[in-house]
């Protein structure tokens, strides 16, 4: 398969925690642009491949590329996340102790060193970037709350919008809507659709509903690998993957 | 919400205040010590001002610590290495300037060499007869083992009490290594019976004078850099390290790195408290490496108040007089006091002096505020719903700086 075109490619990709395959031989591939939901059992490895994608993790072997060319098992967490690959946790994890506005300026895309940061002065171009993300997320009148106070759906929402602020290529979204009520889900899904205008993305969901609202094609994992993958409504008529989720 | 602009504007209050009272005391304190006759009822007595500068280097090196451990949550138990090496930088000078003078009456070499038979000065005592060379290393020194420490420490991810662990381990080896005579720096004596600091008595009333002034304007200093430092872009960036380190890295910052800065300058902070410490109580000895003394400064650090500048200063002046005044009256009971201290703060007072103040404040803050909205106006006590309560583009409300009611004048 080409590389070319790709956003992300993993070819062959496996990882063991002392000797347990979290991740076994898993090969999925991403076009620049798209959106794709993966889905799988606790334990299939949704979380173990986001790892590995973002630099947390090295895989024993495969191939990990960026964008058709960079090697990612070459780089570390922040240089991955400098080239351009955002990332939300499964548990929200905002910076408690700041406001909403200072979570986003620490994450708004530019030098990354000690010495710009020490002398950093507000442009007119951030200010604005953050009204626009505050506006996007919906957080405009929290903007000077400390994060702490946010609700769970609200910490989600930053989270999104810190990714925005870092503008990255590609995103990977670990279960955006866990906690939400039915109409903060269906209007995660809106925000990620508008997302995936400008970025490619990945969304790991166990709501189902959620997914069939993105209207993307599906990837379920198993065991670290790939069950089956194509629309919503083919993978989860897929005699294995009902077996996988109702027991054999 | 409100209360965060509140702590923001009550904060920066209070670091003027400081720095203001700092300068004032480094002015107002010798001309009462020196000028004012011992009779006056305005008179400051000597020892006072060598006591209170004492604690006032304390004071400098609890501040070193907040920012490591307040601001960046890097619990060091070894802080006392750096204070106790900058000592031991000035300790050096202030042997070297004794000269012929010393009991063997060496030029060069200090008595404790000549006790040994040393026949020359070692290399690593060359330059510390110019007070500029010891000036540099008491910054230079304690700054480079923070660097390579903390390269080594924080690259590898060591995190949490291991890495306090190992900076009592780092503090402990220093304080063996320190003991040997061979290691050139006076073993178990150390350095003592100074003569002269920049040419003049160490023990003169106006040198002591002049060094609790320094004391106090090193302190003011410290402030202010530790303020400036703070409430830059960095600062925010070293309290989302203490938060949530691993999301800093997935937003592309080196968090080894933000930590490597923030340690090695608070290590030169404390090297600067050791280098005025050391002539005003007119010894160094490797006891200041004791792992005992770097935990008595995170106890002073978390009495005060730790992230708030101001906390650990008042923390180290009032556990430090508070040692005084015990050690004087019931010596044997003073550790189990520091113990019990520390015991009560972590359980009772989480957030110190100057947290227990903050929230006590905000609550009245918030008293008024809900006092004024049920007198006046009607306000929704429930918080928006994230999405539907707003929609659209940004308006001309969110230029407000928190939504809530204006905050009242504090105080």
């Amino acid at each position: 398969m080409s590389k070319s075109g790709t956003i992300l490619y993993l070819d062959g990709v496996s990882v063991a925690f002392d000797g347990f395959r979290a991740i076994n031989k898993l090969s999925l591939v991403l076009d620049r642009g798209e959106m794709r939901a993966i889905i799988g059992p606790n334990g299939a490895g949704k979380t173990t491949m986001m790892d590995i994608v973002t630099g947390k993790t090295r895989p024993d072997e495969g191939e990990v590329f960026f964008d058709g060319q960079v090697d990612l098992t070459r780089h570390d967490e922040a240089e991955i996340a400098m080239m351009g690959i955002g990332r939300k946790f499964q548990k929200p994890t905002v910076f408690d102790s700041h406001t909403v506005e200072d979570n986003l300026v620490l994450s708004l895309n530019g030098p990354r060193s000690i010495f710009p940061a020490l002398f950093h002065r507000r442009s007119a171009e951030e200010a604005r970037r953050i009204d626009d993300i505050l506006g996007v997320t919906r957080l405009g009148d929290k903007r000077g709350a400390l994060a702490a106070n946010l609700s769970h759906g609200q910490k989600q929402w930053l989270e999104i919008g810190m990714l925005l602020a870092q503008d990255p290529k590609l995103l990977l979204v670990d279960e955006p809507v866990a906690g939400m009520t039915d109409a903060e889900t269906e209007e995660t899904a809106r925000l990620l659709k508008d997302i995936n205008q400008t970025h490619s993305i990945i969304v790991v969901e166990h709501d189902m509903h959620f997914v069939r609202e993105l209207g993307v094609k599906v990837t379920c994992l198993h065991e670290g690998a790939v069950l089956s993958e194509g629309t919503l409504d083919f993978v989860s008529s897929d005699e294995r993957v009902m077996e996988v989720y109702l027991g054999r | 919400m409100i209360s965060g602009k509140f702590f923001a504007a009550g904060s920066d209050r209070r670091i003027f205040v400081a720095i203001v009272l700092l300068v004032a005391a480094a002015i107002v304190v010798p001309v009462l010590n020196v000028a004012v006759p011992a009779g006056s009822a305005f008179h400051v007595p000597p020892y006072m001002v060598a006591l209170v500068g004492k604690y006032l280097c304390y004071a400098l090196l609890a501040l070193s610590l907040d920012l490591v451990w307040g601001y960046c949550g890097i619990l060091s138990l070894g802080h006392g290495a750096f204070f106790a090496l900058g000592g031991y930088a000035m300790g050096m000078y202030l042997m070297r300037q004794i000269g012929s003078r010393g009991v063997y009456g060496n030029p060069d070499l200090p008595d404790f060499m000549v006790f040994l038979n040393w026949k020359e000065l070692p290399w690593f005592w060359y330059g510390f007869d110019q007070f500029w060379f010891a000036a540099l290393m008491v910054m230079l020194v304690p700054g480079l083992l923070a660097l390579v420490f903390g390269w080594f420490a924080f690259r590898s991810r060591v995190t949490g009490v291991y890495l306090s662990i190992i900076t009592q381990a780092m503090t402990y080896a220093l304080l063996l290594a320190f003991f040997r005579n061979d290691m050139g720096f006076g073993g178990n004596n150390g350095l003592t019976d100074f003569k002269d600091i920049l040419g003049f008595n160490v023990q003169a009333n106006a040198t002591r004078s002049a060094l609790f002034a320094a004391s106090a304007i090193a302190l003011a200093l410290g402030v202010f850099v530790t303020w400036l430092i703070v409430s830059s872009k960095f600062g925010k960036l070293l309290i989302a390290v203490r938060n949530a380190e691993s999301r800093t890295r997935f937003l592309g910052w080196r968090a080894e790195n933000v930590k490597l800065f923030a340690f090695t300058v608070s290590a030169v902070m404390a090297g600067i408290a050791g280098a005025l410490y050391v002539p005003q109580v007119g010894i160094i000895n490797p006891g200041e490496f004791d792992p005992g003394n770097s935990i008595e400064v995170v106890v002073w650090t978390a009495v005060g108040g730790r992230g708030t500048i101001v906390g650990p200063i008042i923390g180290a002046l009032l556990v430090n007089a508070g040692k005084s005044w015990f050690t004087g009256a019931l010596p044997e009971l003073w550790l189990f006091a520091l113990g019990g201290l520390f015991v009560a703060v972590t359980l009772f007072l989480p957030k110190g002096i100057v947290g227990l103040w903050d929230q006590w404040r905000d609550a009245r803050a918030q008293r008024q505020v809900s006092v004024a909205a049920e007198a006046g106006t009607d306000i929704d006590p429930t918080p928006p719903k994230i999405g539907r309560a707003q929609s659209g583009a940004p308006t001309g409300e969110w230029a407000k700086p928190s939504g809530g009611p204006e905050p009242q004048p504090a105080e």
